[in-house]
């Protein structure tokens, strides 16, 4: 079933990178090329399919395997909610060498009986990992069993984390919302400006920066996938009129076929940086008046968006001029390597390169165009090179996730958290102004300068 | 009854308990025989906890690769590593998935070598840590014990100024450090293994390194067999230790715990025996400083219950230090069976997680464990205090000194004021008690 799956995934038609592929290479699967052992980084599949679940924040997310899965990295994603905060409790079967033996079916029938009877969550995601996917526990039997006894949906996650990267992950969360979660109940109303956001998991409350904007506009989220959902919220999402997905790639699977199955138009947008957030605004409007909504929808978005630019420019203008031609080396992926290029760029500031893993053609064609001349595009920076141009002051500043912060801190060059794990919310204007004033209070901190001076007996 | 359900982990995995001690050897590059997200969830704990670059392979199992064994894999990463990073060793650790297929690493190992000469330079260590038994002590307990299993051969001849100390993982690089300077007084050379002291103490190089910078170099534990002695510290740590004796004949001494007063006299008169030498007159005048700090402090833990959670020998240390000044421990959950549990001073030591510490903690003055369990603290509106691993919402996790004669002082005042703050008159206690 998995490998049926997986393959089926592979064949993604709105997906650039599968495009460009050969057939023989697009059969290979999906998320760049191989791992190579010895010289690997980043997350595994269950790992990406927890990103995209786990916000789902009245849903209680069981991990089926060995105490590694959940143990070691249980309450790490900083996604935000604003209720229910049972998403945060950390459920794993912990299997033991015993269970390894004899299979963890039936422990893992109890547990999720146990969390009904002590929690009745209106939902429970049940993660495989790749213990109990070798040793052949049949989870989606066991949900299903579980399901019909206990009156609830218990939904499997067929991800176990050595079936690919982070990224795939992702994809197959999104086929487990498709199959199981998207389109199983109707909500009581619906209005022409109905909207979901897909792939906007409220990563230290940017959603929050967003919805605001919405609610001005009369614009209703019907949904966010998955950033501070409800389940029961994501079970009505078919009926948005229309879908615009966030996070390049992640989701894609989900918003094509939420097309094909609904009719549910779709776009690529960004709300990072002020360029974006408005177009992003402006192209929900006009998809939306498309499928007909009130055309003054229209007017007043660009009286909203002529509103908040002018406020962003005015709250900013105390540090643009210091911001201003100051140099960033951008480590980020996908989407991010070009719509923070714009953001930085709008601010004055100079790119001087940016990775472009996870990225698709499409990302790299556009983070090529705005960085021109003056920028590099990596397909991948070894830590050795990052660290050597940051010493060399190449740059003045590394955007990137914690993984490299210690780069930047050890060759005492400033840093920013860009990345899933920050605890700021950069989207939206809002997101914008603390992006920069951020990137500000980093570049000017009076530390730099003691760090860097050498001790007096050396000197 | 026992539930199926484990909420709220307590427990981390064996395999990031033994890269984490293999992370205290020089120019190490420790790598997880596993999925790579093994590897990945592992590096974000340990980068936020200690806030240091950390070096961290894996050898990036995959479905097939399960299925078909995971040999080529190795032999794949240990090549890469090694023409990249060139690390004097590599720390290897499995995972429940290489376990319970039953491979057979240790030969995968010899055929590897044998096909590759240009790893003659590069010492190979492989400790099995099926993540679906013990926990993070475990992990390293087991590493430790590889790493001498496979390393350290016997020597003739004894060195009497040199001594083993094989440090468990309830100590911090500052805990290391202290130890270190304890033993330096006393004219004796330490061969610490894991020293995490020198590796994950928070340092800034001059270049970059993409293996670990300091750490127990892989000559000092060739080393270990010609020592005087060896100090097992933790309990932990007695099984390598026994190891190292039964093989070198090298004399064992356990403490399993250096926190409180007793106990770092233990320590301090074996080390004056050992190297029949006099107590220095600073470690006396630190002696005294204590009993002043537990004269002070002893007001404010007299009759106050504690809820603690930890590692095993993490619990026994803080426990019986906390039974020692007056307080009593009402709940103690931690996460494998060992032998030092029975030194705990509580009615009853759940094997368990977070939940189970939420439960037995209501009423209580104080709470420990890791950071994760702050937001069970909060819910129950009772201060806490972090101890173990991780660490990763408060900064100085490395620095938390808790041994010896000085780190129990600043122990004593850091909880002393907790209570204080946490009792409704302390203030105005705190100023009576002093007169």
């Amino acid at each position: 079933m998995l490998q049926h799956t997986l393959q089926h995934l592979f064949d993604e038609p709105s997906c650039a990178t599968n495009r460009a592929k050969d057939p023989k290479a697009r059969k290979q699967g999906c998320g760049g090329k191989p791992l190579t052992p010895g010289n690997a980084a980043g997350g595994c599949a269950f790992d990406g399919a927890k990103i995209v679940l786990q916000p789902i924040t009245d849903a209680a997310h069981l991990v089926h395997g060995p105490i590694a899965c959940e143990g070691n990295s249980w309450d790490s994603r900083h996604s935000l909610s604003s209720g229910p905060m049972l998403y945060r409790t950390g459920f794993t079967t912990d299997l033991s060498e015993l269970d390894v033996i004899y299979g963890g079916e039936k422990k893992l029938y109890k547990a999720i009986k146990e969390i009904v009877a002590r929690y009745d969550p209106p939902a429970i995601f049940v993660y495989q990992t790749c213990v109990t996917a070798m040793i052949g526990d049949d989870i989606a039997k066991v949900c299903a069993a579980a399901t019909e006894r206990l009156g609830k949906p218990v939904i499997p996650v067929i991800a176990p984390g050595f079936v690919g990267k982070k990224n795939f992950g992702t994809k197959l969360a999104g086929e487990v919302l498709l199959d199981h979660v998207i389109g199983t109940e109707e909500p009581d109303v619906t209005t022409p400006t109905d909207i979901n956001l897909l792939g906007e998991y409220n990563v230290s409350g940017d959603l929050w920066n967003v919805t605001p904007l919405f609610e001005r506009l009369g614009i209703r989220l019907l949904a966010a996938i998955t950033g501070d959902a409800r389940y029961h919220d994501v079970t009505k999402a078919h009926r948005a009129r229309v879908n615009m997905m966030v996070c390049s790639q992640a989701l894609i699977n989900v918003a094509r076929k939420m097309e094909e199955r609904w009719g549910i138009p779709w776009f690529e947008g960004s709300f990072y940086g002020v360029p974006e957030t408005s177009k992003s605004l402006r192209t929900i409007a006009k998809m939306l008046v498309d499928r007909g909504a009130e055309v003054s929808l229209l007017k007043r978005t660009e009286a909203l968006i002529a509103r908040e630019e002018a406020r962003v420019a005015e709250e900013l203008a105390p540090i643009l001029p210091a911001l201003k031609g100051k140099k960033a080396l951008l480590y980020s992926g996908g989407v991010k390597s070009w719509s923070m290029i714009a953001a930085l760029q709008w601010a004055g500031m100079q790119v001087i390169g940016t990775s472009v893993r996870k990225a698709t053609d499409d990302d790299k064609r556009r983070a090529a165009a705005l960085l021109g001349d003056s920028g590099t595009l990596w397909e991948s920076l070894p830590q050795r090179e990052m660290y050597a141009k940051l010493k060399a002051g190449e740059a003045d500043i590394l955007l990137s996730g914690g993984r490299t912060q210690y780069v930047a801190l050890k060759a005492k060059t400033p840093w920013m958290d860009s990345n899933q794990e920050r605890h700021t919310a950069y989207a939206g204007y809002d997101g914008t102004i603390a992006f920069l004033k951020g990137i500000h209070k980093a570049l000017s901190n009076p530390i730099w300068a003691q760090v860097r001076t050498p001790a007096p007996w050396e000197a | 009854m026992a539930k199926s359900v484990t909420i709220n982990p307590l427990k981390m995995s064996q395999p990031l308990g033994g890269a984490t001690a293999f992370m205290g050897l020089n120019r190490c590059l420790p790598m997880l025989h596993a999925a790579q997200g093994c590897t990945a969830f592992a590096l974000v704990l340990l980068v936020r906890h200690f806030r240091e670059a950390i070096p961290f392979q894996t050898t990036a199992m995959s479905e097939v690769t399960t299925i078909l064994g995971g040999a080529d894999n190795l032999e794949q990463a240990i090549v890469n590593i090694v023409e990249r990073a060139h690390p004097e060793v590599i720390g290897i650790c499995s995972n429940g998935l290489i376990e319970a297929r039953g491979e057979d690493v240790k030969g995968d190992l010899k055929t590897i070598r044998a096909r590759h000469p240009e790893l003659a330079g590069t010492a190979l260590i492989y400790a099995r840590t099926p993540d679906y038994k013990g926990g993070f002590q475990d992990g390293w307990a087991a590493a430790v014990e590889a790493t001498i299993d496979q390393l350290v051969e016997p020597l003739p001849g004894r060195n009497l100024r040199q001594v083993n100390v094989l440090a468990g993982c309830h100590l911090t690089p500052a805990d290391i450090d202290e130890i270190h300077d304890t033993i330096d007084a006393f004219g004796l050379a330490p061969i610490i293994l894991p020293d995490i002291s020198g590796s994950l103490d928070g340092h800034v190089a001059d270049e970059y390194v993409a293996t670990t910078q300091g750490g127990t170099t892989v000559a000092e534990i060739r080393r270990m067999g010609r020592s005087v002695a060896t100090l097992a510290l933790g309990q932990q740590m007695e099984p390598a230790a026994r190891l190292l004796e039964t093989r070198c004949g090298v004399p064992v001494e356990v403490f399993s715990r250096l926190t409180g007063l007793l106990p770092w006299d233990n320590f301090i008169a074996a080390l004056a025996r050992i190297s029949r030498r006099p107590v220095p007159q600073a470690i006396r005048r630190r002696r005294s400083q204590l009993i002043d700090a537990m004269l002070d402090g002893h007001f404010f833990f007299g009759e106050k219950k504690v809820a603690i959670a930890a590692e095993p020998d993490l619990l026994t240390g803080l426990s019986c230090f906390l039974n020692d000044m007056g307080a009593t421990i009402a709940t103690a959950v931690t996460t494998s069976q060992t032998p030092a549990l029975a030194a705990v001073p509580s009615k009853t030591v759940t094997i368990g997680d977070l939940d189970d510490l939420e439960t037995g903690a209501a009423g209580c003055d104080l709470m420990i464990a890791h950071s994760h369990g702050a937001r069970v603290a909060e819910r129950l509106g009772i201060p806490f205090f972090r101890a173990g691993f991780p660490n990763f919402d408060r900064l100085g996790a490395a620095h938390q000194l808790s041994v010896g004669y000085s780190g129990t002082r600043d122990l004593i005042f850091e909880l002393g004021n907790l209570f204080i703050a946490g009792d409704r008159h302390g203030g105005m206690h705190a100023t009576t008690a002093s007169h």
